[in-house]
């Protein structure tokens, strides 16, 4: 497995390669789809823009925007994340064994954020088709202005938890200690559990779906209209 | 942005490395703040007594002769060492009215950066790295500092806009944010007798803990008050003679990460400034919470 040091190497070298190798691996044409990062020291900008199927192991804490903008990659953290982890995220599964700061998944269009530990304030926050499992809890203003895709926390949500919700559907286990504006509890359907058991299983989340309440939009803060709600 | 770090130890074994440790931090965080850097240290062995430190824009000249000269003004003995462009002055703890009144109202050219029986102050422009060689940071040792890098936004890049702000005996703050009722505020506390330097947003928040203090609240007690009646975003560290706090504005724009282990209690802006603290791979990490004080005392 080839490993960059951030000791050694600096970061611009260490996302050139990367970024190399995963657009090699999206042409089918990789030798090497399995690396591993050490000495992040809490370093900004680790394993970004990564456009492929590769699989990143970062053995520590990273800084600012690790994994953003990911596409296909697997990227692990075995620590804990900086503000904004796997921003704008794309596609592809981001992994924190530990904690993550703020707005984590922000804006995220699709791919896989799993929080091993607690996520802080604005997680998840105008998230556009990305879902995020955190198996611990989140911190407030989150999945504000969320638009599509699924927040799960197994643990406890913050204040004006969906502020000005769109479509996005958030699962919360524990309590949540506000919503926020348009933000209402909603029936938990056969459909929703089904759900949120793949979503539990895939980011080995021990929860059982029957324990969550689902959260939506009353949608009376902006122009919903049901023929066009495949769209959404 | 600005950048802050820092430390307040359980284990009076590391007090002989606070100001490397402090130092390491410090310039850990000078892409947060690369306009000026200052630091606040409780503790350090420098003079004994009551200590004001005191910054000169010509310190050859303005503390050529000073001790002596303060030694007759206020009829008892005054020590000086200098570092730079600063130095500390100490006196007996009953002369310490006196010498600060007599450098206040002979002395203008001198700037007070800080008094009390613990706590110095080195701040100036410039990036932290040089800064802290400067006034040699890391030969200094200590029981908690706390250490700041700036990007000026409030106020003027100055020696007398850098951070750590002192308004109270022992007491100082260090800011990452902004205020907005900084202007209504400070009119306020002036009237109330307290003394403002500057026009800077950080030093009224400063002065408000310090006037709180002042009427019989402790500093966390103090940081509750500034919850109601600060407006604006911000991140603050403060130090007083035994204790060491944290809070957050309830939005919590700005970046906090703190890290705790028998030995000390540390705080960062980022991961990054704390990674080479001795333990850290063991110690609790987490980010504190907004609008929750959090407070150590000795």
């Amino acid at each position: 497995m080839p490993t960059i040091d951030l000791s050694q190497d600096d970061l611009r070298t260490l996302n050139q390669q990367l970024q190399n190798a995963a657009r090699a691996a999206a042409d089918s044409q990789a030798n090497e789809t399995d690396w591993r990062v050490e000495n992040p020291r809490g370093s900004h900008a680790v394993a970004v823009g990564l456009d492929g199927p590769i699989a990143v192991t970062v053995g520590g804490s990273t800084g600012y925007y690790c994994a953003g903008m990911n596409k296909e990659a697997s990227i692990t953290v075995e620590g804990s994340a900086g503000p904004g982890v796997a921003e704008n995220m794309m596609s592809g599964t981001v992994v924190i064994e530990g904690d993550a700061s703020q707005y984590a998944g922000a804006t995220g269009r699709g791919g896989l954020l799993v929080v091993k530990g607690n996520a802080a304030s604005r997680c998840g926050i105008s998230m556009k088709g990305i879902d995020i499992v955190v198996h611990g809890s989140i911190g407030h203003m989150s999945a504000f202005m969320a638009q599509s895709g699924t927040l799960v926390v197994c643990g406890d949500a913050g204040d004006a938890l969906g502020d000005s919700l769109y479509e996005a559907q958030l699962f919360v286990r524990g309590s949540v200690k506000s919503l926020g504006a348009d933000c209402v509890q909603k029936e938990m359907r056969p459909e929703h559990l089904e759900r949120l058991s793949d979503l539990l299983k895939r980011a080995g989340a021990d929860a059982r779906p029957e324990e969550f309440r689902r959260y939506g939009s009353a949608r009376q803060l902006y122009t919903f209209n049901i023929d066009n709600a495949s769209s959404y | 942005m600005c950048g802050i770090v820092g430390l307040f130890l359980k284990d009076e074994s590391l007090s002989p490395r606070l100001g490397t440790m402090l130092s390491d931090m410090l310039i850990t965080m000078t892409d947060r703040g690369p306009d000026s850097a200052g630091i606040a240290v409780y503790g350090a062995e420098t003079g004994e007594g009551f200590k004001v430190t005191v910054q000169a824009e010509d310190p050859e000249t303005a503390f050529d002769g000073l001790a002596d000269h303060l030694s007759g003004s206020t009829g008892q003995p005054c020590n000086l060492i200098a570092k730079s462009t600063h130095a500390v002055i100490s006196t007996a703890i009953g002369n310490a009215e006196t010498l600060i009144t007599h450098l206040r109202e002979c002395h203008t050219g001198l700037r007070i950066m800080s008094t009390g029986e613990a706590m110095e102050i080195y701040k100036e422009i410039g990036l932290p790295r040089d800064v802290s060689t400067r006034f040699n940071v890391a030969d200094m040792g200590g029981t908690h500092g706390i250490g700041h890098t700036r990007m000026a936004t409030e106020s003027a890049v100055t020696t007398m806009g850098a951070h750590p702000f002192s308004t109270g005996a022992d007491q100082c703050l260090v800011h990452n944010g902004s205020l907005s009722n900084h202007n209504s505020l400070r009119r306020k506390l002036q009237r109330a007798g307290v003394h403002i330097e500057t026009e800077n947003d950080s030093e009224v928040a400063a002065a408000y803990l310090t006037y709180r203090m002042q009427q019989g609240r402790n500093l966390g007690q103090a940081l509750e008050d500034s919850l109601d009646d600060l407006d604006g975003f911000f991140t603050f560290v403060v130090g007083t003679k035994n204790g060491f706090g944290v809070l957050r504005d309830p939005i919590a724009c700005k970046p906090a990460v703190m890290a705790e282990t028998d030995a000390y209690v540390a705080f960062g802006s980022e991961y990054r400034a704390l990674v080479s603290l001795p333990g850290i791979d063991t110690a609790r990490v987490w980010e504190p919470e907004p609008a929750n004080v959090y407070f150590w005392e000795r």
